[in-house]
Formats: C-alpha cells, structure tokens, sequence
C-alpha cells in the first residue's frame, strides 16, 4: 500500500471514529437530560428543569452535525460493508438520542404544573423506578456500541417488557387518584405523559439495540420479541361507585 | 528499556567495563606503577610483571563487590529492586482504585482489576464512547489536547447502583504519549449525606401515621377512657402494636441505609446457598409452625457456591421466607428450591407459595420502598415495606435480580438469580 492510499485510509478511520465518538457524546448527554428531568420532578427543582429544557440544543446541533459528516462520508468515500452499517447506523442512533432528548425536555417542561399541587410520594417513586429502569436499558445499550459485546443484548428484551409492566402499573395508578379527587386531574394527566415519555425512551434504547446488532453482525436482531405487555389500551378501570 | 540488537548489547557491555575501570583508576594506577618499580629494579622477570598487570586490569573489571553507599549512588543502573524494571502493569495492579492507562487516541491499553471489576473497561476499548458523562467528555478531551497538567471531576453513575467517583487524568511520564485515569471511591461521604436525607423524608412519612395513632390513644386514655380498665388495656395493648411497628421500622430503615453505604462489591467468598438456606429455614421455624405453614426443601444438600456475603444473603432468603410464609399462609405449604443455570451462568433460589398470589399491575413495583399491596393486610402481618426494597438492593449488589411470578389465586413465586461467578 503506497503511503498516499494510507494516509487516506487513516484519515477516514478518524472521521469515523469521530462520528462514533460524537454519539457517544450526544448519549452521555441524552442520559443526564433524562436523568436531571426526573429529579427535577421528583425534587420539584425548577431550576435543574430549566437546565434540562436549555440543553436540548446541545442534542439537536449533535444529530445536524452527525448527519453532515455522515453524508459527507458516505459521498466522499463511498464505503461498503461494515463502514456503510456504521455510518447509516450513527445516523439512526443520533436521531434516536435526539428523541430521547426531546423526551426529557419534554418532562422537564411538566414540572412546573406538576409542583403546583403536593402529590403523593409514592407517585414518584414509581415514576423513579421505571426512569430507573430506561435509564439503564440506555447505558447497557451505549455501553454495547462502545464494546461491540452484541451477546449483552439479549437482557435488553426481558426488561422492556418490565418497563411495559412498571408503566402499565403506573397507569393505573394514576387513573385511581384521578378517579379519587378531581382536582389531582391537572397533576396526574402531566405524570402519566412523563410516565408515557420514559417509557418511549425504553423503546428509542431497544431501537439503538436493534441498530447496534445490525452495525455488528450485519443481520437484523432476532424478532422473537414477545408480545409487549402493553395492555394499556384496554385497561380501563371501572369509576368505584361512590366511595 | 533494555537494547536488545547486538551493537546495542557491545555498546551497553563497552559503557559497563569504562565505568569499572574508571571507578578503580587510583588502585590501578597504584597497581601498575608497582608492576612498574618491579620490573625497573629488574628483581622479577619481565614476563611476571605483564601478567601481574594483565591480573590487576582484569580484577578492576570484574564487578566490585557493592556496597550500599555505591548502589545508592549510581541507583538507576542497579538490578536488584529496579523501579524502572517494574512494568506499569504491575504498578497498575497494586492500586486498589480503578485505574485506566490510555494512549494519545483515547483507547485503553491497560485498565486493572478494580477498573476491569467497576466499570468492564478492556484494553481496545475507546474510553469516551465508555465514560459518556459530558464531564468526563470534557475531562478525557482536554488531557488528550494539551498532553500536559492534571484533571480532576467528579463522575456519577446512577445506575444500576449510584456511585460517585473523583476521577484524575494524568499525562504519564515527560510526553510518553501516556495517560492515566484514576477513580477515587467518594460513595462514603455521598451516601451518607444522602442517607441522611432519605433518612429523614422516609422516617418523617412513615412513623407520622404510628405516632398520630399512640398520640389520639394518649389523649382518650387520658380523657374519655380514663376509668375503664376494658378500654384502657384494649388501647395500651394497640399502642404497644405500634411502637413494635415503629421500631421494626428503624430498624429496617438503617439497616436498608447501613447497606447502601456500604462498599460496592460485597465479599467474594464463596457463600453455599444450600446450607445458608437451611439455616434460614431453620430460625424462621417458629414463625412458620405460628402460621401453620410447612416448607418443602426441593433441593439436594450443598454443592452450590456463589461469590457473596453470607450475611446479606441470608438476609435475602429470611425476608423472601418471611413474605412466602406470611402472604401464603392459606396455603399450607411454601416450596423452596435451588437450581443451577449453567448457561446463563446463575444460580436461582425460589421461594414459592399457595396463598392469595399477588394482581399482576402491583408486580413490578413491590421492590418500591413503601409500597404496599394492600396496606391492611400488610401492617397486619407487621410489614414494613422495606423487605423486599432491602432483597433487591442486596441481589444488585451482587449482580443479581429479583424475579416475580404470580397467578392470583394460585400463589406467587419469587426468585432470586445469582451469577455464579467465574471460576
């Protein structure tokens, strides 16, 4: 190989390896937008709320710069193979992470409704647990993109169907202190779409999982997902009579 | 760093034999002016003289026999006790912090055993797309742009357990291209600020409904029901319920929070499931033949070991024992078994019993801290709604989890999974 086709070369692994690099930047920041959301709501901190809300652009300019250099890098050089995967595959990732952003930001935004009324603890607990639970199917998945240990995957599934679970339950929940007092209605409605937007978060990591197996393997992830618990849409409590 | 080429290895022997030699120049003047005034005065054959010379030159070359002093002076030549000899992996190994060496493209080349066992780092890995935090983002950037001065941040990792680190990053040497990361450990200090915290909101919720209860009884003892023995020892008799509730509260409560302040990794010794069980199933006799229930040991006598802390298991299966008997007394009966996985590398000990079972919406959050099923039946069976919240925090601790299984009606069935260690 002369030292000219080699330089090349090195030069297009660098732009590469920053792209991938960028992802896991815009990652670290999707997992502590989602992550001070939720404090914010659980602490009633407003202030940490309007952080989350102003670091949104942080996400929005990451995914506009990926693509770029993505297209860029695709016309340039016209890879093939496992260079193609792994280009078209940053460009799915980022535009999930930018989802995922959008979806803390989206919560951040109900806090200040929310803290209007004093709302049971419990709620929030809940509420915690299952940001718990998106938040470490998200690092397990980034933490699979920087190892490329596909085999870790298979986990993933069992809990997506626990999050479907947690959120299902939540629901419910929800719906019971709606049902008991009219005036937690205005709270309520703003926790279940928090509820609703961490439960799209676990599926933008299941999304990433997918994106991630194919970018590896250059197969499609098994589709031996069980029917999701999503039950959701068929559980509606029955109004208790008068009590 | 040793030559290795054979010019190297002459020029190396050529460099070692100048520095003897010049290190005895006097004795050897000396030796040789007297070989000198001997063959002068003509006593001793010229040829004796060349060989006394010949002797005296090759003594000087020989190594000296060291003396302290001397190996402290030229120090860097030395062989014995060389600090330059030691590899930076064996330094690495002896830091009992997690320690990563990385190169000028930010992948790792070395990460020892803390930092392999804390975070899964292996050589090849690029460590920003690991340490996603924006801080550590920043921290990993600027030490790989400048090459020089030191940086430090502190790192927080909120799941699957919180942990909080100071992280410094370090150029190695004078522009080796070198750089190291070390996590110092400030869970301590973190922890127990925030337990206090949890602490207090925790406590402050939940012993309010007790004391407002012995409060109202105070108040009607000494009031209305001041002279009727009937009331009075029906309400010391429920004050008395409620200050057991409440203790069983603190204590369940500090022993949750003694645990998360705990070290993250619990010892590896190899703990045997089935004996532990047996003697779980054993100080927990009294209360089963209490509620007349009977446990089925469905597992062949020891022969599974995991790597853990006997005493917090131990605590797992007493309160999964507890709960199975308790909740699942109109069963009659709680099965215990132990299996192995050997595929998914895990054992699983399941608790299982006959009773009421639990409705599938509460299933995925009875772990919650004070999350109660149905609250009645829970004070009634003097719960606290820690338990289970203290069973999952120790299976994490471990690697491990929780699993639920129940159909209403037909019981439930809970499962704790233990990787098995490698071995």
């Amino acid at each position: 190989m002369s030292t000219q086709t080699q330089h090349i070369v090195r030069a297009y692994d660098e732009e590469l390896k920053y792209i991938t690099g960028r992802i896991a930047g815009m990652g670290g920041q999707a997992e502590r937008m989602v992550d001070n959301a939720v404090a914010a709501l659980v602490r009633s901190d407003l202030r940490l709320a309007q952080s989350v809300i102003q670091e949104d652009v942080l996400l929005d300019a990451g995914q506009r710069e990926i693509d770029e250099r993505a297209i860029v890098l695709i016309a340039r050089r016209q890879p093939m193979a496992d260079d193609l995967r792994e280009i078209i595959g940053a460009i799915r990732i980022a535009a999930d992470l930018e989802r995922v952003g959008d979806l803390g930001k989206s919560i951040a935004k109900r806090v200040a409704p929310v803290i209007e009324g004093r709302q049971p603890p419990s709620l929030f607990r809940g509420l915690q647990a299952l940001s718990e639970l998106a938040l470490t199917q998200l690092k397990d998945v980034l933490d699979v993109y920087a190892s490329r240990a596909v085999d870790r995957l298979g986990l993933m599934r069992d809990r997506d169907g626990e999050i479907d679970a947690m959120y299902t339950s939540l629901f419910r929940e929800l719906l019971t202190y709606m049902m008991e007092d009219p005036r937690n209605i205005t709270a309520c409605t703003h926790l279940l779409f928090c509820a609703k937007n961490i439960e799209r978060i676990g599926d933008h990591a299941t999304n990433i999982a997918e994106t991630v197996y194919h970018i590896v393997t250059g197969a499609q992830m098994p589709a031996e997902r069980p029917k999701t618990d999503k039950t959701h849409t068929l559980t509606i409590a029955a109004p208790a009579p008068g009590v | 760093m040793t030559e290795t080429t054979p010019e190297g290895r002459a020029r190396r022997w050529r460099a070692i034999l100048a520095g003897r030699l010049r290190r005895s120049r006097w004795v050897l003047l000396a030796a040789l002016a007297a070989c000198l005034v001997l063959a002068v005065a003509g006593g001793v054959a010229p040829w004796v003289t060349a060989v006394a010379a010949a002797v005296v030159m090759v003594s000087a070359a020989l190594p000296a026999p060291r003396l302290p002093a001397s190996s402290a002076a030229d120090g860097a030549g030395a062989e014995d006790g060389d600090l330059a000899a030691l590899s930076a992996g064996q330094l690495a190994a002896a830091v009992p912090d997690p320690l990563v060496i990385f190169d000028r493209r930010g992948i790792v080349l070395h990460a020892n055993a803390a930092a392999s066992a804390t975070f899964a780092v292996r050589p090849g890995l690029v460590l920003a797309m690991k340490f996603r935090a924006p801080e550590m983002q920043a921290l990993i950037a600027e030490v790989l742009d400048e090459g020089t001065g030191t940086g430090v941040v502190d790192y927080v990792e909120r799941v699957p357990l919180e942990r909080f680190f100071r992280v410094t990053a370090t150029p190695l040497g004078d522009g080796a291209g070198l750089f190291a990361l070390l996590f110092k450990d400030q869970g301590e200090a973190r922890r127990i600020d925030r337990m206090r915290a949890d602490f207090i909101a925790n406590a402050s919720h939940e012993l309010r409904t007790p004391l407002a209860s012995i409060a109202g009884f105070i108040e009607t003892l000494r009031g209305p029901a001041r002279d009727d023995p009937a009331a009075r020892e029906q309400f010391l008799s429920i004050m008395h319920d409620q200050t057991g509730r409440m203790a069983r509260l603190i204590d369940d409560l500090l022993s949750l929070s003694r645990l998360e302040m705990k070290p993250l990794n619990p010892g590896g010794m190899p703990v045997d499931l089935a004996e532990t069980v047996d003697a779980v199933i054993g100080s927990l006799s009294p209360l089963a033949a209490d509620v007349g229930v009977e446990v089925v040991r469905r597992y062949p006598g020891g022969g599974v070991d995991v790597p853990g802390s006997r005493d917090e298991l131990f605590q797992v299966f007493e309160n999964l024992l507890e709960n199975a008997c308790k909740y699942g007394r109109g069963g009659g009966k709680v099965e215990v078994t132990i299996a192995v996985d050997r595929a998914l590398g895990e054992a699983m000990v399941s608790f299982r019993d006959f009773g009421p079972g639990i409705a599938e919406e509460h299933i995925p959050r009875v772990t919650e801290r004070f999350y109660r099923v149905d609250v009645e039946t829970s004070r009634g069976q003097k719960g606290t709604g820690l338990g289970l919240a203290i069973v999952k925090h120790i299976l994490t601790r471990h690697g491990g989890r929780l699993t639920i299984r129940s159909t209403p009606g037909e019981g439930a069935e809970f499962t704790a999974h233990l990787p098995l260690g490698s071995r």
